[in-house]
């Protein structure tokens, strides 16, 4: 493989603690290396700015709920086709792109790696599928436990070993990531109880309450040791006072590991029922003040946005709202999900407070490596609005013009008017690479010191953020050239990122009657085989995360 | 019998949409024949039963003379590349892997792709589209369903084991009873073999689901309906009621639905109108629909292609992206309108079914297929492979109706290369053809095509 030499580029890679420095980067068989033979290719980066690959830890590009959205949406693709070129392949763009589009489109930003938020584990073939297909970027996916009826019984009747191993067992056999929960507890409610919900985390039903689901399931991937922890999209998201349900949801895990997700959805005050206000300050008080959490922010953009969750409750409660087209799947002893497409839009107060709530958090964050950049694409707005994101928190003056367009009464209540810190390239470079990279476990990931992998973003330093993360010169993933003076070179199927724990076979059995009684498939036939795995790397469990 | 028999277990079934996993197979390895299909409903044997393997059979032909597959790959990327409307259509009944090659061609030759769906269920994904639908897995039927509704299909005859293995007699979580904790009731304009399996059976005028689906959705919301409706519709007020009702107030409901609806008068009208019902009873109590699909991987045909391209089936690439016009990229049209100048065919054989006008046009175009038997359109192909049975004699990924991915088990080897093979060979000769194209014309500077070579 071809050596690389990158010069004269000015370098931010927090993990290394370089933040601005001129510095040759210099690359071999895929890795960042100390240095190359004078002979190696040069790539003159004057005047530009080098980070690491962008990771998003938090997004939804592939699987069942996926692609029944891309499905759902004719109109939405119709109006931004991608194009194929004469070495890539085309698709359609919109709130949900095709795979291919998905891959380019991360690549064109800069990003490298991004995983996928939720997939029930029947799901995980279809998931793995589109995964290949979505080219350049590394990808891997969490996998939804916290509604697996098998588990909770396991958690109802205290066998805490026997679902350490389920779990273990679970995650092994469909190549997942991470365990995720989504309103753990909920599902029995809303397909067996004519669609109601969860309103308390110490609601209990069938002897259940998403408390006790939380806490063993945060023990047991802390016990497991898996790379990232237990990934929550907590109860009641959404809903006017929820905040305090994601505090003692946070409480619940102690001192133990764990990771919510898009925050900024369960940070609100007021009344169920009436109008949200911000608990931003809160909220990211006890983030600040707790290492054990880190979080991504789920970042609301005005514009088109597509509800799609495994909290098939709140897709119809927003249903309601639109009374737009509405998808509903119940996934079998698993999970279930909901979609409704959506716009946020700049007059409407709630939407105003959601973005401003989100702003909030991330200007009062005090830890850059643990409160990271999201919009839980496409929820909050597609990832490609990501650069528009970024400016807001670099460029005080600009937020403060987009607060003008937006409403004011949403405005007034929040805090954002008090806040004109602004990010620097050394923080931005903390919460899209190097903080969700070491929130992942990914050791080889959001640096570019020797032995990482050589994804490499290279941007024109400009005044105008958004232009400039909108539009690297170069992108190279795992040292291969892929866009190279605003250009794609070269198309690249990038790796599945996965973790394989160990499990005693033992707990086959004590699953298989289950399965014999309540699903429709076969036993045997539902462990996910290697030829879905095509390139993969796995992340080891165990002691290195503890 | 021969003494070298093996029995495969959790065998899967690829003739129907329920793609059932629990077959136990009994094969002669020598004679590569299946003598015993255990578990597997009527078709079902039939399917395992008639699967035999022709060896006299050329695997390649050019105009009915046997040549290598490496000639006959190259003669068909040359076809695809030459023509300036070509088509692929078929596809569902071959693996999601070969799917995906197959979309990847139309993609790479600036082609269309099309599948049976524009044939059978078109008229529901476009139903989907325009509002959305509620719906589930087989196993929340199995366990959860107390109300089960059969409207415009026939599972006895097209799916036996929808009745006993996922809907019906099951006995699942919440129905600890099976048939007895579940209401089934049957919708449909005459008596067929599934009515003796229904409590209640309810006969309408043929053509009018729309109006029934309609007054539905009025009783449900607490309208009234003229009595006048039974004239209309062939069913009384009464029983719309009853049924509404019914419906209210059942726990878990779940409507099957077929052709019935999506092929008589209304089309995506009538299925779309059912998902709204569907979506209205959501208001009151938990309820689910589904399409009882037909071919062992026609769902998956609508993911691969909805992944890769935005959009279900009907597919365009002329303009270098991909667009979708039920009515104008669906097979029949393009070929009915002349439009097509040449066809690959991927498992379906569409010259014994379609419209005359479109028959024509196979004849007058060449036509490429991949069948495992001989058909009445590869005796019209001017390149015809023969290939191995998916399911069969290859792995693989299909998706049954409810779009759960299940891997086939192969059972025996057969001497014919599976579809995936052939496609990939073609995809990747077709793309070299279209580079050099391409770069001929000026489209594209010759450093792109040497670093796609390096």
């Amino acid at each position: 493989m071809s050596t690389i030499r990158i010069v004269n580029g000015t370098v931010y890679d927090p993990i290394n603690n370089i933040n601005g420095e001129i510095k040759d980067i210099c690359i071999e068989d895929g890795r960042i290396v100390e240095s190359v033979p004078e002979d190696a290719s040069r790539i003159d980066a004057q005047g530009m700015v080098i980070m690491p690959g962008g990771v998003d830890i938090h997004c939804h590009i592939a699987g069942p709920k996926v692609n029944a959205a891309r499905k759902l949406m004719p109109e939405d693709h119709r109006h931004d086709p991608h194009p194929g070129t004469s070495i890539t392949r085309s698709g359609s763009g919109g709130i949900v792109p095709s795979t291919f589009a998905t891959g380019y489109r991360y690549a064109t930003l800069g990003y490298t790696t991004a995983m996928e938020a939720a997939v029930p584990p029947i799901g995980a073939k279809h998931t793995l599928e589109e995964l290949h297909d979505t080219p350049v970027i590394d990808k891997g996916y969490y996998l939804l436990l916290g509604n697996n009826i098998f588990l909770q019984q396991l958690i109802k009747e205290k066998r805490h070993e026997e679902l350490q191993q389920a779990v273990a067992w679970w995650v092994n056999v469909t190549h997942a990531y991470t365990v995720k929960l989504v309103n753990p507890g909920s599902d029995e409610l809303w397909k067996g109880k004519r669609n109601s919900n969860i309103s308390n985390i110490d609601e209990t039903n069938d002897d259940i309450s998403p408390r006790q689901v939380i806490e063993s399931f945060v023990t047991t991937v802390n016990d497991l040791g898996f790379p990232h922890p237990v990934h929550i999209h907590c109860n009641n998201l959404g809903h006017s006072g929820n905040y305090k349900t994601t505090l003692e949801t946070m409480r619940t895990a102690g001192d133990k590991r764990i990771h919510i997700a898009h925050i900024q959805f369960h940070s609100y005050g007021g009344e169920e029922g009436k109008n949200p206000t911000s608990k931003a300050a809160e909220i990211i008080e006890y983030v600040n003040q707790h290492p054990n959490i880190t979080c991504d922010i789920g970042q609301v953009m005005f514009g088109k946005a597509t509800i799609m969750t495994a909290d098939a409750p709140l897709a119809y409660v927003l249903r309601g709202f639109t009374k737009n087209k509405w998808v509903n799947v119940d996934t079998e002893c698993e999970s279930g999900c909901g979609i409704v497409p959506f716009t946020y839009q700049e007059h409407v107060y709630t939407h105003t407070l959601q973005w401003a709530i989100g702003l909030e958090m991330f200007l009062l964050s005090q830890d850059p490596w643990r409160i990271i950049l999201s919009t839980d694409h496409p929820n909050g707005g597609s990832f490609m609005n990501y650069p528009k994101l970024i400016r807001l928190l670099m460029d005080s003056s600009y937020r403060k013009e987009e607060m003008g367009r937006v409403n004011q009464k949403a405005i007034a209540t929040s805090a954002l008017n008090d806040l004109d810190r602004e990010y620097t390239l050394n923080e931005i470079a903390i919460i899209t690479r190097a903080g969700p990279a070491r929130a992942l476990g990914l050791n080889n990931k959001g640096h570019l010191g020797p032995g990482a992998d050589a994804d490499i973003t290279i941007y024109d330093e400009m005044e105008n953020k958004e232009m400039m993360f909108n539009a690297p010169r170069y992108v190279i993933k795992s040292g291969v050239p892929i866009i190279s003076n605003h250009e794609f070179i070269r198309d690249y199927t990038g790796r599945l990122l996965h973790i394989s724990p160990e499990y005693d076979v033992a707990v086959e059995e004590t699953i298989r009657p289950f399965f014999e009684d309540f699903y429709s498939i076969e036993f045997d036939n539902y462990a996910v085989n290697d030829s879905y795995l095509h390139d993969n790397e796995v992340i080891p469990t165990g002691a290195a995360s503890s | 019998m021969s003494e070298n028999i093996k029995t495969v277990k959790n065998a899967t079934c690829t003739f129907c949409g329920c793609v059932c996993d629990d077959m136990e197979l009994t094969v002669d390895m020598d004679k590569h024949i299946i003598t015993k299909a255990k578990k597997a409903c009527i078709i079902g044997r039939s399917w395992f039963a008639e699967h035999t393997i022709d060896e006299t059979r050329p695997v390649a032909m050019i105009d009915g003379q046997e040549v290598s597959v490496e000639a006959a790959t190259e003669e068909s990327a040359q076809v695809l590349t030459k023509a300036k409307f070509p088509i692929i259509y078929g596809l569902s009944d071959t693996t999601c892997e070969a799917q995906g090659q197959a979309v990847a061609i139309a993609d790479y030759m600036r082609g269309t792709i099309d599948s049976t769906s524009s044939v059978c269920h078109g008229p529901t994904g476009m139903a989907f589209q325009g509002v959305g639908e509620s719906t589930m897995t087989l196993g929340e039927v199995k366990n959860r369903a107390d109300l089960v509704i059969f409207w415009g299909c026939n599972p006895a005859e097209a799916h036996p084991r929808l009745f006993t293995r996922y809907a019906v007699t099951t006995k699942g979580m919440f129905i600890p009873k099976g048939k007895k904790d579940r209401t089934v009731v049957q919708v449909d304009v005459r008596k067929t073999a599934s009515s003796p399996v229904s409590n209640i059976s309810i006969r309408l005028k043929p053509g009018k689901d729309f109006e029934m689906i309609w007054a539905l959705r009025s009783l449900i919301k607490g309208k009234n309906i003229d009595p006048s409706i039974e004239e209309e519709t062939g069913v009384s007020l009464e029983a719309l009621q009853d049924l509404a009702e019914r419906m209210k107030n059942c726990r878990y409901g779940v409507i099957f639905f077929g052709m019935g609806l999506t092929m008589t008068r209304g089309r995506h009208f009538n299925t779309g109108a059912l998902f709204s019902l569907v979506t209205d009873l959501n208001e009151y109590t938990h309820f689910v629909v589904k399409p009882a699909r037909g071919h062992g991987n026609v769902a998956g045909i609508d993911q691969v292609t909805t992944w890769h391209t935005g959009y279900p089936f009907g597919v365009n690439f002329s303009l270098g992206y991909p667009r979708f016009n039920p009515g104008e990229f669906t097979t029949v049209d393009t070929l009915a309108s002349g439009a097509a100048d040449a066809a690959l065919f991927v498992a379906s054989d569409p010259a014994s079914n379609f419209p005359k006008a479109a028959i024509e046009q196979m004849k007058r175009i060449p036509v490429i297929t991949l069948d495992p038997k001989q058909t009445i359109t590869s005796s019209l192909a001017h390149v015809a492979f023969t290939t191995s049975t998916y399911g069969i004699n290859t792995t693989g990924t299909v998706y049954r109706m409810d779009d759960v991915p299940i891997t086939l088990r192969k059972v025996y080897d057969s001497p014919f290369p599976s579809d995936v093979e052939l496609l990939t060979a073609i995809k990747e000769r077709v793309q070299e053809l279209m580079l050099s194209k391409l770069a001929a014309t000026g489209a594209i500077g010759e450093a792109k095509v040497a670093s796609r070579a390096s």
